[in-house]
This record gives structure tokens, C-alpha cells and sequence, in this order.
């Protein structure tokens, strides 16, 4: 079972590497594009007034991207993997696993272009970041790979999942404080947001690479959130995994 | 010693076209979805007995949708049976069809690895067999060539050559051994008899009759999901083969 995921997860990370030798460049540059075009629009444009508004962006958009990867790429998981679920008995659950993790890992790496941003604007990185980012982190692997798992199992069953799951993750993320500040939304809305699950998890992103301060409540909150969304995947999953291969 | 004991064992499947069409339309017609859950089911396994001895080989004889492959499935554990029950003793590795469980961009060697562990191998125990892989494979050369680059007798091999050496109490064979040239073919059948000595219970599915009169000690006729005869390889093929065909 480890070595089943980490041979999973390293096949994943060669397989990005394989086809281009700009595969880190890739995985940076695409939260990179999405800040610049949020910067452009909603920055000078629509005069979104966030103090240092592209760092902004970057603290909330790298985290983001990560969530938005694996659960974009759930529906697919167990399809692109066929032949294999209908012949082997193996735990299904780690394919999504590994993929998550591969995500998770390319934001992991990704944090240095983050710092380079904050230097630039002049800011220093903080000592709590080496306790922030792994609470975080493990919170966020907890709550995509739920998500995930919930998403990839039903969508076997309902092949159309995968466009309400691209839906889904634009409503998502217009309705969490990434391209806006949560101090923006008009106080009547304000604790509403944090009916989105994912909304206390990135702003505590935000807080942590912004400012280097780690808010309790929010984290909290945020591992209530993950371990909902975990259990939910594992129920799914349990549930319907013995019938994996019968509709595969 | 029995491997392999299937009691009373009946599979059938929904017509999950029914369902697969998606959300949307199920959710429109949601009457009719659930009427036809109860409706239309496929029998594939009605009322199926019979018992492999350990160390036997048993070919398994029938028409397209005989319930040859759920057979197979039921025995790696892929698939639950709805009534009845099936007792597998052993680890069981099935022989995958071509290329199912590679990966097109990881070398050779990357692929034996990933490979033996879906297997349930641990990566020690899979490094362990390598070179008796390689060398049974006679793909030395390109063995650091990604897959995608291999011709499909190439993939064939390999696949033959892994699932062989990574010792199976019970062996699945599906419709695999026409692919390879004919040296190689007859490598596969001097390997699979030096595998029959050793103990190890297969079980194969194939439409060559003089594979089966060759290999196996007794053949299963499988009929429209149910057992239709049993015993010698010879005369239970002389009955399957002067059978009217019936294709479901």
C-alpha cells in the first residue's frame, strides 16, 4: 500500500517531467497567468483596492490551483485507469491518492516563486510558515483527496459529473475570497462565506504567506471542513468501490 | 487442495447504459430510472459450481458472453458475486491485457516496477526479480525506452514476462498468448509449464482449443452463464465444439 503510492505518485511526477523538460515552469506558470489576467481585470480595470493586489493574488491563487488540479482532474481518475480496475484487485482509493499528492507536491515546490514575489515587494518570510505550511497543507490534502475520491467514484456511475465538477469549480471559486478580499464583501454576506468550505483554508493561505500569522478559528475551521469532506469521500468510496468494476 | 471454489455463484449486472447516460437525463426520467434498475438485469453467472484443485490448470471454454471474463473477475476479486460464494486461497495474479497497467511515457524498467506492485508485490520484492524479467523478456536494449515506443508483440511480452516471474499461487489468463512471435510463444508455453510444476493453479481463457488440449488438465464449457460440462479437455471440446454457437 506505501509503496504503491509512492510508486504512483512518482510515476505522476515522471510522467510531467517526461514529456517536458519545462515542467516545473508549467506547473508554476499556469497560477502565475491566472494572477497576471485577475491583476489586469480586477486590479486595474475594475480598481480592486487590496493592498499589494499581485501578491494577493499569488498567496491565494497557488494554494487554489492545487484544489482546483486534483479535483478538476477527479472525474477521470478511475476512467483512465480501466483496463486496470476491471483486471487487478488493488486499492483503488490510492490512485486518487497519488494524484493528489502529485498536486500537493508541485505546490510545495512552487512556494519558492511565491517568496521570490514577496521579496520583491519587499516582504520577509516568516518562521511560522514551518508550522503553518504543513498544518495547511495536510488539511488541504485531506479535503482535495476527499473531495476527490467522492467525486471520482460517482462520476463512474454518472459520466456526466465532470461538467458539473468544471461548474462547480468555478462557483467555487468566485465565491472564495482568492480574486477579492474577504474584508470587501458587504458585512450582511460576511460570515456566509465561510459556509464554503474551502473559503477558511485559503485565507488562512493568504494570512500565512501574507502577514506570517496563523488565525486558530480559521484553521480550525478548516480541519473541521477537511475531515467532513474526508469522510464523505471515504463513505462514497466504500460504498460503491465493490462495484467499480461493472461499470467501469 | 482446493484454490478456487465457486458454490452456488450468480452475477448479474444492470443495464448501466441505462444509468451511465448521466445526471441530467436520470434525473429527468426518474420514474423510468428507477423502473429499469429492477427491470433489466444481465445474467451473466446463474447458478455456477465448481472447484479448482491447487496446482491444477483448467481452461475455461465458451461462447462470447458465456461468463468467461466474469468468471475471471469473480477469482482476482474485482467483482462480488450477488448470491452465492466464491473462495479464492492464494494470491492471485491476473495476466493484463496488452498494456493495461503500463504507462506509455515510463521506460520498460519504470513499468516492471509499477507493474509487480499493482500486483501487490512490495517494490524490494519486485526489484528482487528484475533481471530474471529482463532476461525472459529478451528486451534488454530498450528496456530504458519509454513503452509508447514499443511495438504491441514488444508490450506483450514484457506483460507475459512480469506477470510470470512474480510467483502467483493462481494465475489468470485471459485471451493473451496469440500475441508475440512464435518463438516466443513457445517460450510462454514451456514457461507455463514449468510454472504448472511448481504448484501454481491457472486458470485460462482462451477460443484456441489446442491451447487448452495442450495446457490444460480439465476444461470448464461455460453456457449462457451457466457450467454446461466438466471434465477431460478432449471430450468436453469435442462437445463445445460441435455445440450449435450461441451468442448472447
Amino acid at each position: 500500500m506505501k509503496d504503491l503510492l509512492l510508486v504512483l505518485t512518482q510515476k505522476e511526477i515522471k510522467v510531467r517531467y517526461k514529456n517536458s523538460w519545462l515542467g516545473y515552469a508549467w506547473s508554476v506558470a499556469n497560477p502565475l497567468a491566472f494572477a497576471l489576467i485577475y491583476f489586469v481585470a480586477f486590479g486595474i480595470f475594475m480598481r480592486v483596492e487590496v493592498p499589494n493586489y499581485p501578491l494577493f493574488l499569488i498567496a491565494g491563487l497557488f494554494p487554489w490551483h492545487w484544489l482546483a488540479n486534483s479535483i478538476g482532474a477527479a472525474p477521470n481518475i478511475f476512467l483512465a485507469n480501466a483496463t486496470l480496475i476491471k483486471k487487478v484487485r488493488f486499492p483503488r482509493n490510492v490512485l486518487v491518492a497519488s494524484t493528489v499528492l502529485n498536486d500537493g507536491l508541485h505546490f510545495l515546490l512552487s512556494i519558492p516563486v511565491i517568496l521570490g514575489f514577496l521579496i520583491a515587494f519587499r516582504f520577509a518570510p516568516s518562521w511560522s510558515w514551518l508550522i503553518g505550511i504543513p498544518l495547511l497543507a495536510l488539511a488541504q490534502f485531506m479535503m482535495a483527496y476527499g473531495l476527490a475520491l467522492a467525486i471520482a467514484s460517482v462520476n463512474l456511475f454518472f459520466r456526466d459529473l465532470d461538467r458539473l465538477t468544471a461548474i462547480a469549480i468555478t462557483f467555487l471559486f468566485f465565491l472564495t475570497p482568492i480574486a477579492y478580499s474577504s474584508s470587501m464583501i458587504p458585512t450582511p454576506y460576511q460570515a456566509m462565506i465561510y459556509l464554503n468550505p474551502i473559503a477558511p483554508l485559503m485565507v488562512s493561505w493568504q494570512q500565512l504567506f501574507l502577514s506570517g500569522s496563523l488565525s486558530w478559528p480559521l484553521l480550525l475551521l478548516s480541519y473541521g471542513y477537511a475531515l467532513a469532506c474526508l469522510g464523505l469521500g471515504s463513505l462514497v468510496y466504500l460504498k460503491l468501490s465493490s462495484r467499480f468494476a461493472e461499470v467501469v | 487442495m482446493t484454490a478456487v471454489r465457486f458454490e452456488h455463484v450468480s452475477k448479474w449486472y444492470p443495464r448501466y447504459h441505462q444509468l451511465v447516460r448521466g445526471f441530467k437525463a436520470s434525473l429527468l426520467h426518474l420514474p423510468e430510472t428507477l423502473r429499469s434498475f429492477k427491470r433489466e438485469q444481465f445474467l451473466a453467472l446463474h447458478d455456477v459450481s465448481f472447484q479448482i484443485q491447487k496446482g491444477e490448470t483448467v481452461g475455461l471454454v465458451g461462447a462470447n458472453g458465456s461468463g468467461k471474463s466474469t468468471t475471471l473477475a469473480l477469482i482476482a476479486g474485482v467483482l462480488v458475486p450477488q448470491t452465492g460464494r466464491v473462495e479464492v486461497k492464494g494470491r492471485v495474479c491476473p495476466l493484463l491485457e496488452l498494456g493495461a497497467g503500463f504507462h506509455p511515457d515510463l521506460t520498460g524498467r519504470e513499468n516492471i516496477v509499477l507493474n509487480g506492485i499493482l500486483q501487490g508485490l512490495t517494490r524490494r520484492e519486485v526489484l528482487g526479480r528484475m533481471d530474471e524479467i529482463i532476461a525472459f523478456s529478451e528486451l534488454e536494449y530498450f528496456l530504458d525506452q519509454p513503452i509508447r515506443t514499443y511495438s504491441s508483440g514488444m508490450i506483450a511480452r514484457l506483460g507475459f514476462s512480469i506477470a510470470a516471474h512474480l510467483d502467483p499461487e493462481i494465475l489468470l489468463i485471459d485471451e493473451i498468448l496469440s500475441v508475440g512471435d512464435l518463438h516466443f510463444q513457445e517460450k510462454c508455453r514451456d514457461k507455463l509449464r514449468e510454472i504448472k510444476t511448481r504448484q501454481v493453479t491457472i486458470v485460462l481463457v482462451t477460443h484456441a482449443s489446442a491451447e487448452v488440449r495442450r495446457l490444460c488438465d480439465r476444461a470448464i464449457w461455460l453456457q449462457e452463464g451457466r457450467v454446461v460440462g466438466t471434465g477431460d479437455p478432449d471430450s468436453v471440446l469435442a462437445r463445445y465444439e460441435q455445440s450449435p454457437c450461441v451468442v448472447r
